[in-house]
Order: C-alpha cells, then structure tokens, then sequence
C-alpha cells in the first residue's frame, strides 16, 4: 500500500511504474479483474437479447440527458408529494454544506453510510471528519479502505487492491481479531459484529443512489451487503445523495438497468438487495440531495455528455488492461479506469490531463459499457482538448510539431529515412540506452538494408 | 483492378519484407499493384497524442499519393482505422473516396478478392495476435464482449494455409499494450501487457505469433527478443505469401 490515494500528485504513468514494481501483486490483480470480467462475459451471454438491453439501457439514458430538466422537475415534485425533502447542490461543497445542516439540525455527531460514489467524488468523509462528525462507512470493503486511512480504488471492489492476509492484519490492528488469522468468512464476521454496534447506535444513515425514478419520486439503492437497508431501518433520517444523472423517467425503465447492472459489475443476475425508497415511516425523515458538481457542464460538452449515461457498473475498469497493471490509486480520482479519465478532466483539466493518456485506446470499455459509452472515443477527444488548451505535455507537442511537419513533406522524409532513418532517431527507437524508453523492456527492430521504398525503386519501377 | 499499396511509415523503413509479402500476395490473387511513392504515414502518432491537427500535412499527402486507385490496402490495421476515420481534406470527395476505398490486407483478401483458397504451407504452430484497432475497429473479427456470433477474417485465411497450426489463446483479444505513444510515455504498463501476451503465447506452446497489424508485433517482437525467446513474429502477409 505504498501511494497514498488522491494526495499522489505524480502523473498516472509514474504511480503506474511504482505499482509495476511488485510483479507478482500486478500478476495477481490483474487475474482478480479478468476474472471478474470472465464472470461478467458468461452473465452476459445467459442473456439472448444482451445487445438489444444495452442500446435500450444507452437510448433511455439519452432521453433522460435530453430532457433533464423536466424529469427533474417532475422527480422533484413527486417526492415532495411523498413527503420527502429535495435539495439542490451546485457543487461539492454545498453537497457537504447541506448534508452537514441536516446534521446539525438532528443533532448528530455519528453517522453510517453505505457506498455512495458521489460522496467519494465531493470529499464528505473529510469533510464531515473536519467538523468533528464521525462517519463509518458500512459496505464492507469501504470500511477496510476506510479502517486502513485510503479510499476506493475501484467503484464497485473498492478494496480489490488488498490481499486477504492484509486484511486479517487490519482487522487485527483495528477490530482486535487474532494475529494471522486471514479466513475471509472469520473476518466477514468479526466486521460484521464491528457493524452491527454502528448500525444500532447511529440516528442517521447516509446512501448512495443508483437510479431514481422521475415518474414517482422514489429512489433505488442496490447493495449486496443490504447494509444500505440495515442502516436506513434503524435510523431515524436516511440522507441519497445522487448525481442529477441518475435520474429514469419510469419505473417501468429499471427492469432495464437491474438486468444489466450487476451482470456487468460482478456477474451477477441481480444485486442482492434492490431498495426502493419512497417515503419517509411516520415521525421519520428523508431527504434527497440531487448533486450538480459539473454534471451540466459536461452535458453540454457535446463530444462528453454521454459520459453521464454511466450506471457506476465499473466493467470498464475491469476489462481495462491498463487499469489492471496500474491499480485504480494512480488514476488519482475517486472514479478510477477509464470512464473516471473523462469525468475528471471535466472537474479539473490541468490537475486530470494525464488521464485521457492512459490508455492503449484498446475499446475493450466501450463494448463491455452497459449503457454504450464511447469510452474510448471520448479519451481520444480529451487529449484533442488538451492540446487545444495547451495542456499536453511540452516536449510532446514539440517533437509531434517536427514529426508532423516532416511527414507532410514525402521527398524530405524520404532523404531523411535515406539519410540513416533519421525520422525515426526522432522517435524513441533508435537510442539503445536506459533512457529511451523502448529499450527498458524491449530490443529495437533490426534495421533492414534498405526500406521498402528503396526496394520498389530498384525491383518494380519498370 | 488497380490496387495502391498503402505502406505505414514504419513498416516501409523497419519491415520492408512485410510491404514485400503484402504486395506479391495482392498480385497472385491477380490485382495491378502499385506503390504510389509519395507517401508517409496517416497522421495517428500526431492525433492519438492531441496533435489531430499536426496531422494536415499527413492527410495532403495521403490524398495526393491515393487519388484515383479502385482500392487502397495496407498491412496495418491500426493505420487503416485512423485513414478511415480521421482523413480529412478540402477536396471532400477524393478524401471520402479515399475513406472508403482503404482496406485492410486480411479484409481486402476475405470481403473483396472472396478469398475461398491460398496456396502456400507453413507446417508450425502459430498463435493469432488479434489487434485492437483491427477488432473493435475494423471488425476484422468478433470482439469478447459482445454476445455477439464469432467470426476471424484472419482466422479464415490461416485455416487455408497447408500445414498451419492455430492455437487458442487465454485470452483472445486483450491489447499487448503497445499503443502509439503509449509504448514510451506508459513504458511500464506498456511492457508489462505485451509480456503477458507474449506469456499467453508461450504457454500455448506457439513456434510464431502472426498479425495483421505490424506495429503490435514490432512491440511483441521487442519483448521476445528481449527475453531471447525462440518465438518469432511474422505478418500474416509473410505466411500467407508462402513463407
Ligand atoms: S462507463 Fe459504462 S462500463 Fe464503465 S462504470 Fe460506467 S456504465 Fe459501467
């Protein structure tokens, strides 16, 4: 656990290399992922019409961010009617803001929450910290993030960077269980004992959201841990926090998105748990707190918006070959792999402009996306913007400036390759020490006697 | 049929006897095979960097050199995909003839020349290096991830080769990691994913690792030269070609 995750200030590649350094750790996180993407890929195909629910799950989506206003709107006003309470976030600090009012307001230091991807990305847990409130994230892998002072390195594994005999060695340091103990079931209980005192104790429960139906102002959680449910029916106010995305226009659309959900995520048929939220018991509380935080100005990216089509399912990540040699910490934001490379450059170009670099531009995310997200796509069109916005990196965009140039002018790339292939001495290839980078792990190719064009000249050319 | 053969600046100066292969297995099957000699490289390394705009002296080049060909092939997938999708000129209609006249060799051979036979042996035991941009891209062959039927225009023309031994791969399409830039500006993920292609192969006990992209096998070829492995990578033009 060498990267602290989000304090890391180096690029992706460089947090990749150290990653890269333990070998058998790559190995060994990169078989965990492909297996989850193998589990994915036989859920799918127990699926006929597996094709036709993705690009019906991609044109609901499109829907929604063509008239978001008015599901909005309408979400609003059915969970009014509901007898819920609607806030409204700018940004991440009126999400924290307004959370923390309602806190205030119950008075209440302690808090549960379950997974929630959208208080990842806005900082509540540091926030909250700061103001002397105690949260403890009940999903299980968030709490061993959260026990070991990181946070999720993937959205739907959020632990998946750690070993199992890792984690005895946490739940020993902080839960007390016995030394060397590392049986996943004897730690899935002793956290589970470790949860059951928070569940009981705390007044108020935080959830994520993952769809919420405009058509009658309810909400829907999906957990497999049902610690989600476990906390909202013990406490007295349940706080959803979402993004403005989430939003469906009815509740006839979530079959939809529960099928291709979990299938994408783990292989499953279905999570667990699917809760649907709607109104609060009598003497209790709901309040739903809908989270701009760059949402509609990325919508309004043409060539981004259908970035905020993502269901959270994480099979980009999975499938990502990239991902799973450099682990979801050396993307440096909350939603790592590559759909997390197009949402933060949105939220910060200068701080994310490595990202949309990345990656091999494979395509293996845009296929495996439920929703159809031209993932790849879109990387491609942030590193155009980038450049626009004279972020890329400088000695890049000299040495593309020369390589262009030249390449536009056929006799001199000629005389040049003639002349000892010196376009090529402008890549990386030719200089066989440690600081081409080629040549750390690979030989160059051999260079031939003469280049094809010569061989034409001589041998065709009647 | 007046075919242009498209050569990649980097297949012309390092794999001249890819080009070779390329150009003789188009003329057995009995096309007019031309090598327009102004010619340089389809601006990929300048746009997949941000630099699509760098790109514009490639992309005159491109349309003055392949003006006016029944077809334009070339062995590279990758370079393929980005003339197809990215060529861009003011002379709109010779670049979009152009867009939809360039063809990847496996595909001109499978959907164009309707391949049924080929006539050439090669008696060993080879492993398909299925590239990205050829796959998901050119749909050279189906991708693992859709439900989708399967299908492998490379795949097909090896079957025809006398003698040829295909293996199955643990994983059939995951990207050796070569990328462009990515090769030097991700170097240790980059070598990493291409070692563990070049793992997959070797378990699979294969004597060569063939392709229709060359610059994933210049990549592959780095790391089995590297490691000193007997392996050798050859474009699927050079077995096709008789070999
Ligand atoms: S981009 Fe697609 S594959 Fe990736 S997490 Fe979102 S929905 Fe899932």
């Amino acid at each position: 656990m060498s990267v602290h995750p989000n304090k890391a200030s180096q690029p992706h590649a460089e947090l990749a290399q150290q990653f890269n350094k333990d070998e058998d750790r790559v190995n060994w996180h990169d078989e965990t992922l492909w297996w989850i993407r193998q589990k994915r890929d036989k859920a799918a195909w127990s699926v006929p019409e597996w094709e036709w629910l993705r690009q019906t799950a991609s044109d609901i989506k499109a829907h929604v961010l063509s008239n978001m206003h008015d599901l909005l709107t309408q979400f609003e006003a059915q969970a009014l009617a509901n007898g819920a309470s609607v806030h409204w976030a700018a940004d991440a600090a009126e999400h924290n803001a307004i959370v923390h009012r309602i806190l205030q307001e119950n008075k209440v230091q302690q808090i549960v929450k379950s997974k929630s991807m959208l208080t990842e990305e806005c900082g509540l847990n540091e926030y909250l910290h700061e103001h002397g409130i105690d949260v403890v994230d009940t999903d299980l892998g968030e709490r061993i993030v959260q026990l070991a002072g990181e946070t999720p390195s993937h959205i739907v594994l959020p632990c998946i960077h750690w070993k199992k005999e890792e984690i005895g060695e946490l739940f020993h340091q902080h839960l007390h269980t016995p030394k060397g103990n590392a049986d996943p079931q004897y730690l899935t209980g002793a956290a589970r004992i470790h949860l059951r005192e928070k569940f009981l104790t705390r007044n108020v429960a935080i959830t994520g959201v993952n769809f919420a139906i405009a058509e009658t102002g309810e909400v829907v959680v999906c957990t497999n841990e049902g610690n989600a449910d476990m906390g909202t029916h013990l406490a007295d106010v349940h706080i959803a926090c979402m993004g403005i995305e989430k939003l469906i226009p009815q509740r006839q659309h979530l079959g939809v998105f529960t099928r291709l959900l979990a299938r994408s995520a783990t292989g499953q048929p279905i999570t667990t748990y699917t809760s649907h939220f709607r109104k609060p018991a009598p003497g209790r509380q709901l309040h739903i707190v809908l989270v701009d935080n760059g949402r509609s100005r990325q919508l309004g990216r043409e060539a981004f918006r259908n970035s905020l089509k993502c269901i959270r399912c994480g099979a980009c990540m999975n499938t990502c070959p990239v991902y799973r040699r450099s682990g979801g910490h050396s993307y440096k934001y909350a939603i790592s792999g590559p759909i997390g490379s197009i949402l933060a450059p949105n939220l910060d170009m200068r701080k994310h402009a490595d990202l949309p670099f990345a990656s091999t531009l494979c395509g293996s995310c845009t296929n495996v996306c439920p929703v159809k997200i031209d993932i790849h796509e879109q990387l491609y069109q942030w590193r155009q913007e980038l450049y626009k916005e004279g972020l890329a990196p400088k000695g890049k965009a000299v040495s593309m400036k020369m390589a262009g140039w030249l390449l536009g002018k056929p006799a001199l790339y000629r005389l040049a390759g003639k002349a000892a292939r010196t376009v090529l001495r402008l890549s990386p290839f030719v200089v066989k020490n440690s600081l081409n980078p080629w040549y750390k792990q690979r030989e160059m190719p051999a260079p031939p006697k003469q280049s094809f064009s010569e061989w034409y000249a001589k041998n065709k050319k009647a | 049929m007046r075919v242009a053969l498209f050569v990649p600046c980097y297949v012309d100066q390092f794999y001249p006897q890819v080009a070779i292969a390329t150009m003789q297995v188009l003329e057995k099957l009995g096309c007019t095979v031309e090598f327009p000699p102004n010619q340089t490289c389809c601006g990929q390394p300048m746009a997949n960097s941000g630099f699509e705009d760098q790109q514009a002296g490639c992309n005159r080049v491109i349309v003055d050199a392949f003006r006016g060909y029944d077809y334009i092939v070339g062995p590279s997938g990758s370079c393929v995909l980005h003339i197809k999708q990215h060529l861009n000129h003011e002379d709109e209609t010779t670049a979009a003839q152009i867009r939809s006249r360039v063809y990847e060799f496996t595909e001109f051979l499978t959907d164009v020349l309707k391949v049924k036979t080929i006539d050439a042996r090669f008696p060993h035991r080879v492993g398909l290096h299925q590239s990205c941009h050829g796959q998901r891209g050119l749909h050279l062959s189906q991708m693992s991830e859709l439900v989708a039927e399967p299908f492998s225009k490379p795949e097909q023309l090896l079957h025809m080769v006398e003698g040829l031994q295909l293996a199955r791969l643990d994983r059939k399409d995951e990207c050796c990691g070569f990328g462009g830039t990515f090769c030097v500006f991700e170097e240790s993920v980059s070598a990493k994913m291409g070692k563990d292609r070049v793992a997959d192969h070797e378990r699979q006990g294969v004597e060569v690792i063939t392709g229709a992209d060359m610059s994933c096998l210049m990549h592959l070829e780095g790391i089995l030269k590297r490691q000193q492995s007997p392996i050798k990578v050859m474009h699927i033009a050079e077995i096709l070609n008789g070999a």
